[in-house]
């Protein structure tokens, strides 16, 4: 009987699987905030509340080069928003959060006061990545958040298959890596060994806080502060872990797929 | 009646003076702690306390059918100690975390290597144990795995198929998270427990919120209490329902597998409604909670939670109709229950061995003070029993999160938190989906961390996986361990 009635619920759910990005992105809760924005000049001269409440020191105020915001050590817990008397610190609701280079992560100077979104990979990469991705993910002191949100990409809601991007098991299969954790010294051996082994041309991408700069654990000693002293980065997708829509959005902006991104 | 006599007893929760905590000869407290434990009791944490250039050891202990702790402790020591492992290997994890971080020798500990620590860049985890003999081969596997999952080493030691012996090591994800703690909290104490495992968050998150209540002896406000018992349902729901999905993958079922994978989204995304984070990040913290469950976000919650519990008992019962499932689950991956006594394995992995054995039910506090989810217990000890406890689980915490979502609690949802409690210990026991959580924390005369003890239920079941695999096919290893899918970084910490 079960086939029957298993039959029977598949062809009454129809496709699960989500417009975007051929259509609007679901929204994000309404308690999310998405990426941050900071507008340094508003604070005013010894002002130190949010650099006070941030639980990475993610925000520093040197005298004379103003206030700065690393959206890599960001958990993006919204104490500085809360905490800003001045509303130079304010959430944006915008769930885009990736970039190229590791500096336009960091707000704080004008004409900088918002991430820089990621530009796609050359023409040559681009030609050989665009429809068919294949990625190694690494976990090298990830702490299963951000692994989960790198697996729910491939269930049937967000379906990551349909783009051709895939999560393979050896990275003799692999054009890329996929890095989660601040890199411990227990694993930095064994990522140095999985990014070798990965043909190229290839390409890295460091997911979440930690792998970007050791988040929540930000100078602790057991760890290499994120991936980019081990393997050189390319995308950086920043989070506590990043959304599946943050994530999804990366990929598909390094992969020049996005519909903005066209004509 | 004080059944935990010569130890000092109190209940989770609470908070004692150092002072008040019995001390012992070294000797006297391995043989108090052999003799409670041979008489019922079970090894919570066993852990050092630096005591100039000597250790205290620390023991504590649980009596589940009468809800209470106790604690004693040794004399400072150095040097070594008789080992409780060869009588008691429940204590073989804690034995040798003593001696790694401490250099205390457990004499007569029959494997005595470290636990996490690592040699330059990679684990000093070997050299593994080996069976030898014509026949035997050896299978090594990690620490990068094929799925996307967290790093450790399986060495698996053949005979044909069938396995005879099956080594973890682990240590690959050490972040250093209880060296961070020492003379803490800091400021950023609270964000490093959220992720000590990230698919724990709630548990840990509550357990360090709890014992920071004790120290400062406050309590959070009911409404809290309230919506930490909600979030810590919803994180069980999502962890089972992604696990019963993976288990489904496994067995090559794939209905249930594509579903599951969908709903443990929904429920996640319940979490999310909440406090904005998916794994609750930002949720808790000490003195209560940071977001509240208005009536017309309860509303929608409940709404949202009917429909996707009516979808996850669907998708489980495709799965348990089908005969092609139930065969390959049962009486594979077998730990019987004395194993699971000797082990003192914990949560689900327990219960599947028949064990009635859940913090929410032995040792209540916060809201389960006042309101229980059953426990779900299955006696066959093997794959089906546990994919069996977690589903019911996952109807045992739907069914309760629609009750309590029903309740009206009024009030607060912070209170003032004061300065720690100097010279105290404070204990948290809470049953994240895994099993029991544990933080201790001990404060020094300044009242800021002079110790804090972290403990993931992982930290007692990767040795029941260990077990499971014994005579069992190498094949069968991805459905064992998914049926435990225990924490690699909760390990490491």
């Amino acid at each position: 009987m079960y086939i029957f009635d298993t039959l029977m619920n598949r062809m009454r759910r129809g496709c699960q699987t989500m417009v975007y990005p051929h259509g609007p992105a679901p929204a994000l809760p309404d308690r999310h905030g998405g990426a941050l924005r900071l507008d340094a000049s508003a604070c005013p001269a010894g002002c130190d509340a949010c650099v006070e409440v941030c639980p990475t020191g993610a925000i520093s105020r040197e005298p004379g080069s103003g206030t700065t915001l690393d959206l890599g050590r960001c958990l993006f817990c919204g104490a500085c928003t809360k905490a800003c008397p001045h509303g130079a610190v304010t959430r944006t609701n915008d769930h885009r959060l990736a970039v190229r280079r590791r500096d336009d992560l960091i707000l704080g100077k004008p004409g900088e006061e918002e991430l820089r979104l990621a530009e796609a990979l050359d023409k040559k990469m681009k030609s050989l990545f665009g429809r068919s991705l294949r990625l190694r993910q690494v976990s090298a002191g990830g702490c299963n958040a951000c692994e989960a949100d790198i697996n729910v990409l491939g269930t049937i809601g967000w379906d990551l298959g349909r783009f051709g991007i895939q999560y393979v098991a050896s990275p003799r299969h692999a054009d890329g890596v996929l890095i989660t954790g601040p890199v411990t010294k227990g694993m930095e051996l064994a990522l140095q060994k999985t990014w070798e082994a990965v043909p190229e041309p290839r390409i890295a991408i460091a997911l979440g806080a930690c792998a970007i700069s050791g988040g929540p654990f930000v100078g602790n000693p057991q760890h290499n502060g994120g991936a980019d002293p081990v393997v050189p980065i390319d995308l950086y997708i920043p989070g506590c872990p990043p959304h599946p829509l943050t994530i999804l959005d990366g990929f598909l902006r390094l992969l020049g797929r996005l519909e903005e991104q066209k004509g | 009646m004080n059944t935990l006599a010569p130890f000092f007893s109190f209940a989770n929760a609470s908070r004692v003076s150092w002072a008040s905590v019995p001390v012992f000869s070294v000797t006297k407290l391995v043989r108090l702690t052999g003799e409670l434990v041979r008489g019922g009791a079970r090894l919570v944490a066993w852990f050092g306390v630096p005591d100039h250039d000597e250790t205290t050891l620390v023991a504590i202990l649980a009596m589940d059918d009468d809800s209470i702790l106790g604690v004693a402790r040794s004399e400072p020591v150095s040097g070594s100690y008789p080992s409780l492992t060869p009588r008691f290997p429940q204590a073989h994890l804690f034995e040798r975390e003593v001696w790694e971080q401490h250099g205390l020798v457990p004499d007569g500990h029959p494997w005595l290597k470290p636990v996490r620590h690592a040699n330059g860049n990679a684990p000093a985890n070997a050299p593994f144990f080996r069976v030898d003999g014509g026949e035997v081969h050896e299978v090594a596997v990690g620490p990068v795995h094929a799925g996307v999952i967290e790093p450790g080493h399986f060495r698996f030691q053949c005979a044909g198929e069938e396995v005879m012996h099956l080594e973890i090591a682990l240590g690959y994800q050490h972040r250093g998270v209880e060296e961070a703690l020492a003379g803490g909290p800091h400021r950023g104490t609270m964000c490093q427990l959220e992720a000590v495992a990230g698919d724990t968050t709630i548990a840990h998150a509550t357990a360090h919120a709890m014992v920071m209540e004790a120290l400062a002896g406050v309590e959070a406000p009911l409404r809290a209490q309230w919506i930490r018992a909600a979030a810590l349902e919803l994180e069980r729901l999502a962890n089972h329902t992604g696990d019963m999905g993976a288990l489904a993958l496994d067995v090559a079922f794939l209905p249930t597998s594509a579903a599951c994978g969908k709903i443990r989204g929904d429920f996640l995304n319940l979490t999310a409604l909440l406090c904005g984070n998916r794994f609750g990040r930002g949720l808790i913290r000490p003195g209560g909670c940071m977001h509240d469950l208005e009536p017309e976000r309860l509303a929608t919650m409940t709404e949202r939670l009917k429909t996707h519990m009516a979808d996850v008992e669907q998708a489980m019962t495709w799965f348990w109709d089908a005969a092609s499932v139930r065969v390959r689950f049962r009486n594979v991956g077998v730990v019987h229950p004395h194993q699971a006594v000797a082990m003192g394995l914990v949560g689900p992995a327990a219960r599947a061995c028949g064990l009635v054995r859940d913090v929410r039910f032995d040792h209540p506090a916060g809201w389960h003070r006042f309101s229980q989810a059953p426990v779900a217990v299955w006696p066959s000890g093997d794959i089906f029993a546990r994919a069996r406890v977690r589903s019911l689980e996952v109807q045992r915490s739907g069914r309760y999160l629609f009750e309590q979502l029903g309740e009206h609690v009024d009030g607060e949802l912070r209170t003032a938190l004061g300065a720690p409690h100097p010279e105290a210990l404070a204990v948290a026991l809470v049953e994240g989906w895994r099993g029991e959580v544990c933080h201790v924390a001990l404060t020094g005369h300044d009242g800021r961390f002079r110790r804090y003890k972290i403990k993931d239920p992982s930290f007692h079941n990767w040795s029941g996986l260990a077990l499971a695999l014994r005579g069992t096919a190498i094949s069968d290893f991805p459905i064992c361990n998914k049926s435990f899918n225990l924490s690699y970084c909760g390990f490491d910490l």
